[in-house]
């Protein structure tokens, strides 16, 4: 169906397409500028409403948790957090467990798969922290770290010493991540919130061992947190870093770049001119 | 200009070529002439380039070679200059880095611009006529080999070399007995007045020797390693040894510490009385070139060996579920003191680590 209305349109592209003004990419970029904006808006809305403050031991908070869990974690977990065949008992695991699990992301699971993967929160801070609370009401355990060892001024010679002994093997001792048996891996540390840091090794997520506050006191937990954040902080001298990922990403790099430069020089070389 | 004759010559230069696998008459070389089955296809024809034709484009030719020069000499100075601009002497991280990367783009310039302009200019400026060099014979004239052994006999005699036995002697004798250091020096990397097979054998662990955390050197108490715990773990009294002594000792000493549910255990009869409620521990050298253990995963009970993938069950034993290991990690037999904290019962019952000629029994 034609009526006159339509006819501008097309005549008006033609014009712009006449004068040239309109790069191709015009569109992908507006579209692309639109994105990132309302992103950002985004997550400068999450982080501002992340720094809740609760009560964690009020029962209307643990009572709000209680209700949260059944309606999302009680699938798998059971509705008295007891557990089922598709999700372990979670008596006892603390509240910096589930602040570890649901803040990362991790929980509610998207899949069963070799491990639970890192994806954006689902839930609120406060949220978050209300579910922590009940589970934390159950039975005692763990729970989540008081914020002054959290603050990065721990002994980062101590700190390293410690993380290349319990953790480097697994998470690179440049905190890169790395690979275990059957899918499973050892995430990258880099950018990770110094709390999840912190609960991740009091708790032991998947499969990462615990390292329990009598193995690795508080202190010793915040001067590695501190050793963290200070090579993160560090330029990188020799230049790029690849992921910091050691002979893979770099052995990789040298055969296609390094390599391939050579051959290309080669062919040049031997080349007859024109 | 050379181009004139330049075509002429190259021609001339291909009808030698031709006929060029055959002697010249006379020669007395060992110069093989073959029949081949592929006869000598001579060269391709002659390919004119753009700059022997066009003398406008022959000398932007020569101005890009000139030009690359130039850009290696700013090369060489930027580098100095660079030098100067970022000085290391602060120490700092960012400066160290503008310092290599700076100093370095100048001298990849210098270097690159030689390179290419000197490649550039063989290619596009220089004459281009194809031409062969055909070998010389490799056999010499009949003088010239006579008079090589002639030259053998009068060194001979001239020197004596055949004559006087004892020095000759005396020389393939000091010939001998020179490499003879090396074989003590590489004895030396062993431990002086020890055998190094016992010491393979045998490491720090003993009856009662507490497990402690690596590196505080803290004795651990059972009730601290909780399900799922890891704890990396040396001898009790290793940190106070002298540094060069403690890294040997350390080497075959550590240990992985880890508590599973005792359910989840399958263990040998004779190896009943290793663990405490759930509590193992495993050495952590691998079996196979010596690396640590330690990737231990607390749902799996896997444990990984980061170099080359091999994988040890931690339930039965730490066999070998994967890999290239050929045997399970030596298993500490451990025990729990008056005090309750972690023994060990004995030293290890096997060598830790990979294999070696002595090892066996």
């Amino acid at each position: 169906m034609k009526n006159p209305s339509t006819s501008p349109v097309p005549r008006s592209t033609k014009r712009s397409r006449k004068k040239g003004k309109r790069h191709p990419l015009a569109t992908a970029a507006l579209l692309l500028v639109g994105l990132v904006i309302s992103g950002g808006a985004y997550a400068a809305f999450n982080t501002a409403s992340a720094t809740a403050e609760i009560d964690m031991n009020s029962q209307e908070t643990i009572d709000q948790g209680q209700k949260l869990f059944a309606a999302n974690c009680a699938t798998c977990h059971n509705l008295d957090a007891q557990g089922t065949e598709n999700g372990p008992s979670l008596i006892g695991v603390g509240s910096a467990s589930v602040h570890f699990q649901v803040g990362t992301g991790r929980m509610p699971l998207s899949y069963q798969g070799p491990q639970a993967e890192q994806k954006p929160p689902q839930f609120t801070e406060e949220q978050t922290l209300q579910m922590a609370a009940y589970i934390a009401s159950l039975a005692p355990g763990p729970a989540i770290p008081d914020s002054s060892l959290l603050q990065g001024d721990g002994d980062i010679t101590r700190g390293g010493e410690l993380f290349r002994i319990n953790c480097a093997m697994c998470h690179n001792v440049a905190g890169a991540g790395g690979a275990l048996t059957e899918g499973k891996f050892a995430p990258d540390l880099n950018g990770v919130a110094p709390v999840h840091i912190f609960e991740a090794m009091l708790t032991g997520p998947q499969n990462m061992p615990v390292f329990n506050d009598a193995n690795i006191s508080p202190e010793e937990k915040s001067d590695i947190i501190s050793y963290l954040l200070f090579i993160q902080e560090q330029p990188s001298i020799g230049g790029f870093k690849l992921g910091s990922l050691g002979p893979v990403a770099e052995g990789l790099f040298i055969w296609i770049f390094g390599a391939g430069a050579i051959i290309a020089l080669t062919v040049w070389i031997t080349a007859r001119s024109n | 200009m050379a181009e004139d004759t330049h075509s002429d010559e190259s021609k001339a230069v291909a009808g030698v070529s031709a006929s060029g696998s055959e002697l010249a008459p006379g020669t007395t070389g060992l110069a093989v002439i073959s029949s081949d089955a592929i006869e000598n296809p001579g060269f391709p024809p002659h390919h004119v380039r753009v700059t022997d034709e066009d003398p406008k484009k022959r000398n932007r030719s020569a101005r890009t070679v000139y030009s690359l020069f130039y850009l290696s000499i700013a090369g060489s100075i930027f580098a100095v200059a660079a030098y100067m601009a970022f000085p290391i002497e602060s120490g700092a991280f960012e400066a160290i880095r503008a310092n290599n990367l700076f100093v370095g783009l100048g001298i990849t310039l210098a270097l690159m611009g030689i390179g290419i302009g000197a490649v550039h200019w063989a290619k596009t400026v220089m004459a281009d006529a194809e031409m062969a060099d055909d070998r010389h014979p490799v056999r010499g004239s009949v003088a010239a080999r006579e008079r090589s052994v002639e030259i053998f006999k009068e060194a001979n005699e001239e020197s004596g070399f055949g004559r006087r036995t004892l020095i000759r002697n005396t020389l393939i004798g000091a010939l001998v007995a020179f490499p003879l250091p090396a074989v003590a020096l590489l004895r030396g990397l062993a431990p002086e007045g020890e055998d190094p097979v016992h010491l393979l054998k045998e490491t720090m662990w003993d009856t009662g020797v507490r497990l402690t955390r690596d590196p505080l050197g803290t004795p651990i108490k059972a009730s601290d390693v909780t399900l799922g715990s890891a704890f990396h773990v040396i001898p009790e009294g290793l940190k106070d040894l002298p540094h060069d002594e403690m890294l040997d000792a350390k080497a075959k000493a550590i240990v992985l510490l880890v508590r599973l549910d005792p359910n989840d255990l399958q263990e040998d009869e004779n190896r009943v009385g290793w663990s405490y409620d759930g509590i193992v521990a495993y050495s952590k050298v691998c079996t196979h070139v010596g690396c640590p253990v330690a990737l231990y995963e607390q749902h799996t009970h896997h444990l990984l060996c980061p170099c080359h993938q091999s994988t040890f069950d931690v339930t039965r034993h730490c066999e070998v579920i994967f890999g290239p290991a050929a045997r399970p990690l030596p298993q500490l037999p451990i025990a729990v003191d008056d005090e309750g904290y972690l023994v060990a019962q004995s030293d290890f019952t096997e060598p830790v680590g990979p294999s070696f000629w002595e090892r066996s029994a």
